[in-house]
């Protein structure tokens, strides 16, 4: 059998056997991707909403802004994240760099521009008419904007996907600040580079298809809320 | 609906962030280990480190990453020791200051493989020197790290000393660690040079045969340093030195002298406390 054969069938079995290190590294890569992605959507969504709504000067460079933010290279986000985190940098205090914290923090600068973007491209698409017509009918702003966000959660939740799938499947930014550290900053794809210098070819695939088989139930969850409503 | 949302939001993320947080750990129980890749890719690290935080209470972060940054990371104050295998590059941070205290831990030994019909006629040269000129003169194919890790710098240092620039189309730099770098230099059939350990746990992917080896230039020489304080305001010198005096520790010493055996059937290093560099 080839070595992908032996991958699948290797990640089958760490899997089955609940192989404890395999486990945790799995469950650190969900919670530090989870924790990102749910912090940008706090931020993205009011902002993505507001930048879609609001009219002024110089809007459409803060557009350009984000929409480069979503193209934002992971390790570049690692390096400057890091140097600010070094304990001689700006927030060295903290002492947060090779801490499952920092992964969040760097894979939050990753999802935030992609769900901005993707939630003013959603709410812009829901007609301008629509938007007055509830104003005219009493609707508060507040309540406007709900109902938008609601009108728009098909591709919101599009937006949800392409924050989640951008992290979970990033590794230069983990790695610097993350540092892949056993037992407590080794994630997926981390762990994955890290056999393959190894020269463990089998268990890198097999990290590789636990890493493939959790975005894709994450984002079958995900599509189920989405497509589900509609049926 | 807004409100349940936002219910919902808060509580996930207060379920989510406190376990991956935990609280606050007092600065002075962390130790940072910068050190070289090959050291965690022989699995040497993860059998030594767990023995060093039972015995000393202390929580060491190994960042692992070639010999130049981990060095660069020292100087800088974002590490408290280092295991490092440059020994030129070492006594240069030493005289400046930044590091201290360097003393050897172990050796290994590196070896230069190559294709089984060995173009440069290198097979069996006792120097190494020698088998770099022929290399170069054949224009026969050689992968070099280009990383400025441990490995590449002793490969730069062997091109001087054997006169020679390596450029030119034969000479291919991966930019990568040992793991890959070998799978490159297998895939081309060019030379290379590793390190044993690496090359061991390569075997079965590699077919490339050691042609030169046990020369003195060749041997790979592991030297713990602790970080100068006034590197920056949070080095952490007491653990710096508790890991540098464990990693030469009588029984650290034996553990690494028997370390590899089970697996490849010899041990990957040698044990030399004590030594000096003139002594090997």
């Amino acid at each position: 059998m080839g070595l992908i054969g032996e991958g699948v069938l290797e990640a089958l079995r760490l899997l089955a056997t609940g192989d404890p290190e395999v486990w945790q590294i799995t469950w650190l890569s969900l919670q530090v991707s989870a924790a990102a992605t749910l912090l940008s959507l706090v931020f993205g969504i009011p902002a993505g909403a507001a930048l879609a709504l609001s009219r002024f000067p110089g809007r459409a460079f803060v557009v350009s802004l984000v929409n480069t933010g979503m193209g934002l290279p992971p390790v570049v986000v690692g390096l400057f994240v890091t140097i600010l985190l070094w304990r001689n940098g700006a927030l060295g205090f903290l002492e947060l760099l090779y801490t499952p914290s920092a992964m969040v923090i760097g894979q939050f600068v990753i999802a935030a521009p992609i769900v901005t973007g993707l939630t003013l491209a959603a709410v812009q698409q829901v007609p301008d008419r629509f938007r007055l017509q509830m104003l005219g009918l009493g609707a508060s702003r507040l309540q406007m904007i709900w109902v938008l966000l609601k009108e728009a959660r098909l591709p919101m939740l599009a937006a949800v996907m392409a924050g989640f799938g951008g992290v979970i499947s990033e590794v230069g930014a983990s790695m610097m600040l993350g540092g892949n550290i056993k037992g407590a900053t080794r994630v997926l794809t981390t762990a994955t580079v890290l056999e393959t210098g190894k020269g463990n070819f089998d268990i890198a695939l097999a990290l590789s298809v636990i890493l493939l088989l959790i975005t894709f139930l994450v984002n079958w969850a995900l599509s189920f809320i989405q497509q589900g409503r509609r049926a | 609906m807004v409100t349940r949302f936002a219910a919902v939001l808060s509580l996930v993320l207060a379920g989510l962030l406190p376990s991956i947080t935990g609280p606050a750990e007092a600065q002075s129980s962390i130790v940072i280990l910068s050190t070289t890749t090959s050291t965690q890719d022989s699995g040497l690290l993860d059998v030594l480190v767990p023995l060093f935080e039972k015995k000393s209470g202390l929580t060491v972060k190994t960042i692992s990453v070639g010999t130049g940054q981990a060095l660069a990371l020292a100087a800088r104050g974002e590490a408290d020791v280092t295991l490092a295998h440059a020994p030129g590059l070492e006594k240069k941070y030493v005289t400046e200051g930044r590091m201290s205290n360097r003393r050897l831990v172990m050796y290994n030994d590196f070896v230069v493989i190559g294709p089984p019909d060995d173009p440069a006629k290198i097979k069996g040269l006792p120097k190494a020197l020698d088998a770099l000129k022929r290399i170069a003169e054949s224009q026969s194919r050689f992968v070099s790290r280009g990383d400025k890790s441990g490995t590449h710098t002793l490969e730069l240092a062997l091109w001087k000393q054997a006169g020679v620039e390596p450029k030119g189309a034969w000479y291919i730099e991966s930019g990568q660690g040992m793991g890959q770098t070998l799978g490159i230099a297998n895939d081309r059939r060019a030379y290379t040079l590793t390190d044993r350990a690496t090359f061991l746990a390569f075997q079965k992917r590699v077919d490339l045969p050691i042609l030169v080896e046990k020369d003195r230039p060749l041997l790979n020489i592991y030297s713990v340093m602790e970080v100068n304080p006034a590197n920056g305001p949070r080095v952490n010198p007491k653990g710096g030195k508790a890991f540098a005096d464990f990693m030469l520790a009588p029984e650290t010493q034996a553990v690494i002298k028997s370390f590899g055996v089970d697996r490849y059937g010899q041990p990957l290093f040698v044990p030399v406390a004590g030594k000096k560099d003139e002594d090997l």
